[in-house]
């Protein structure tokens, strides 16, 4: 059983929109940006970019040379906006389909690839980026987002957490715990909540009978609603929600309302579940061609500048893929590495036994 | 030398860690003003603040995850997890999280936290206020899984585990914590928080058991003498890794291996040495390797504990059964 969200009584979910799909600009009382060309033409490349990457990222996976693929398309707007809001101070804690925001952490995206080819389960530095590890239970790393929030007001440091997860994440304990922590300390973390409309094949009337943003009130801190397609009201609202963090205010809920264009993996079919007519409505708010409007009616770009961009896209994905199919698989033995940072009596016996076993074969 | 209880041992260690250490912190429900509802933490809120011993919201995967983030800005959290069937909450934290982010991040990143779990039977409680889980994190590769079972150890344990670069699992026999003993707090001269201890040396066969165990095969031991038997009893401390070496090298001189828990036998940790032992001292057993355990069964009421938990008649009793094999 479903039931309507409202029941017809509450006040309908209002939404910050900064850009219209249609590439205008439009005022909001609370949130505003004061964007340079360059820093617009910036966001742009952006989006254009981690999109080629991810349309590599598919089509390598489809030719069998990654095991899995979680595609960003269509939440391209609600990562860059985000990840680029954030200082370098700051923290981040993603989901396992945040490859814009790796992207603005300056992750390489092979990296990200490396995770899916099946080579590792995560090749980057935390710390060097400020970007953590792909977590894949759902909702796990929003209790890890708050307690490295703690960490930051306990070492007086000027610095938020952020931490992506979806519409179905908020269905779990974890999730609904993190909020309660972060309430009750005061922790310097932001919930960011990318509501793509389904969690594989459930719809949103299955995990939340009120608009997400609305649940932040009864763990008492604010939540919002944003425009998750709108890259300027992204990045708006998240640079006001952390630098309020920062400076002590606590933690606030962003819910990103945009939409999953892909499947949610590319082992999921989405025609068994939904209409291809909400794609197509969905293709009509699409993240990066509002913003090429806007930038062509405000003369912010030239062909010239869309063409480069386009250009070096290619040889981004170009680039991506020649690296991937690079990458080597790891040596055996390394099945035992890292599984302790100590001497492990257990791990230095059965790495050896195995090392015995596998040079049987070469004799 | 100073006679301490178990709880008051822990106590102190955990002390000693927060002085020496800036970054330890404590957390769990009720470990602040209260000090634990064994006071195992008494008094460390008074003295070393609430930004450091936290009453924390009464969720455990909360505890465990956000423990995990503090680790990841540099801080070293001890959580307690109230009693033993309480940490089902926090099993998704501590299987998925923190025993594997470390080998996820290829090394780069640690987690040392300790999770102290007061665990095992005998204090007449309700229901989930009993248990020995311990077979469920040995299981899990990530944790290192350890049990005290003296308020010496217990001194020094919990200081090893609080600066070991691993995550540990730290099991706490609840009904012991009122033992006590002679501790040397102003000695670090510890014996390796992961190697077994043999705790009264013996020829004709070898008692392995951990945390509230080892009492009750000393015991057995010493009521063997009357009998004419020679039992050594090994106090294993360390349950991942196991301490094979030191159980093996008892096994062999002996002849005989029983081991003793108060978990379920079935699947229990006793196999695990049960299959090791065979494998590694085939030739030298004179009799299969017993398990002394509590029956395949959930906890049973407090009124049946006594029989579910093994006690002295029923060590003696697979003695006797090794022997008259």
């Amino acid at each position: 059983m479903t039931a309507d969200a409202s029941r017809g009584a509450e006040a309908p979910p209002e939404l910050i929109q900064l850009l219209t799909p249609e590439g205008e600009r439009v005022e909001h009382p609370d949130y505003d940006i004061d964007l340079t060309p360059e820093e617009v033409r910036g966001l742009y490349r952006d989006l254009t970019l981690v999109r080629r990457v991810d349309l590599e990222a598919v089509a390598l996976q489809r030719q069998g040379e990654l095991g899995l693929w979680a595609s960003l398309l269509g939440q391209e707007a609600a990562q860059i906006g985000s990840g680029r809001a954030l200082t370098e101070a700051d923290m981040a804690f993603p989901t396992y389909r945040e490859h814009g925001v790796a992207w603005c952490r300056g992750v390489d995206p092979v990296n990200l690839l490396g995770l899916f080819r099946g080579v590792n389960h995560g090749g980057w530095d935390p710390a060097e980026h400020n970007f953590h590890l792909y977590t894949i239970v759902i909702g796990s790393q929003t209790l890890h987002a708050v307690g490295y929030a703690m960490g930051i007001q306990r070492d007086g440091a000027e610095a938020a957490s952020i931490v992506y997860f979806g519409d179905g994440a908020t269905s779990q304990g974890d999730v609904n715990e993190a909020f309660i922590w972060a309430s009750v300390f005061n922790a310097p973390v932001v919930f960011f909540c990318q509501n793509n409309q389904w969690a594989i094949s459930e719809p949103l009337e299955k995990q939340t009978r009120i608009p997400l943003y609305r649940r932040a009130s009864g763990f008492g801190f604010p939540g919002v609603r944003v425009d998750g397609n709108d890259v300027f009201a992204c990045l708006a609202v998240t640079r006001k929600a952390l630098a309020e963090a920062r400076s002590g205010q606590g933690p606030m809920l962003i819910e990103a309302f945009t939409y999953r264009m892909g499947a949610h993996t590319t082992s999921d079919d989405p025609t068994r579940y939904r209409v291809a007519a909400e794609l197509e409505g969905w293709k009509l708010k699409d993240p990066i061609e509002r913003v090429r409007a806007y930038m062509f009616k405000n003369q912010i770009a030239d062909q010239d500048f869309f063409d480069a961009i386009d250009a070096e896209a290619d040889e981004l994905g170009r680039d991506v893929r020649k690296r991937c199919l690079a990458l080597p698989d790891p040596e055996p033995l390394a099945i035992f590495d890292h599984v302790y940072v100590e001497p492990h009596s257990l791990m230095d016996a059965e790495r050896a036994e195995f090392a015995t076993y596998l040079e049987g074969f070469e004799a | 030398m100073t006679i301490l209880t178990l709880a008051k041992a822990l106590n102190e260690g955990m002390r000693k860690a927060m002085e020496d250490d800036s970054k330890v912190l404590v957390m769990g429900e009720d470990v602040g003003k209260l000090g634990g509802v064994f006071r195992v933490t008494d008094g460390l809120q008074k003295d070393f603040g609430e930004q450091r011993v936290i009453d924390t919201p009464l969720a455990e995967s909360g505890i465990i995850g956000t423990a995990i983030g503090l680790a990841l800005r540099g801080y070293r959290p001890v959580c307690e997890i109230q009693f033993d069937g309480f940490v089902f909450p926090a099993a998704d934290q501590i299987i998925t999280q923190l025993a594997k982010m470390p080998l996820r991040s290829l090394g780069k990143l640690r987690l040392p936290v300790v999770v102290r779990i007061p665990c095992g039977g005998g204090i007449g409680a309700v229901e989930h206020h009993s248990e020995s889980p311990e077979a469920y994190f040995t299981h899990t590769a990530g944790l290192r899984v350890v049990a005290c079972s003296n308020p010496v150890d217990g001194y020094a344990m919990i200081q090893q585990a609080i600066r070991c670069e691993d995550p540990v699992v730290f099991f706490e026999p609840k009904r012991r914590y009122w033992e006590k003993a002679e501790v040397d707090v102003d000695s670090s001269d510890w014996t390796p928080f992961d190697e077994a201890k043999v705790v009264r040396q013996g020829t004709d066969a070898t008692l392995l058991a951990y945390g509230p165990m080892v009492k009750t095969c000393l015991e057995a031991a010493k009521a063997s003498e009357d009998d004419g038997r020679s039992l050594e009893v090994v106090d294993l401390r360390s349950l991942n890794p196991l301490d094979v070496s030191k159980v093996t090298e008892s096994v062999r001189r002996t002849g005989r291996c029983i081991v003793v828990h108060e978990a379920p036998v079935y699947n229990g940790f006793g196999a695990e040495i049960a299959a090791r032992v065979t494998e590694e001292c085939f030739y030298n057993l004179q009799s299969p390797v017993l398990r002394v355990g509590g029956p395949s069964t959930p906890y049973p009421p407090s009124r049946l504990e006594d029989h579910y938990l093994p006690d002295l008649d029923r060590v003696l009793h697979a003695v006797d059964r090794a022997f008259a094999f």
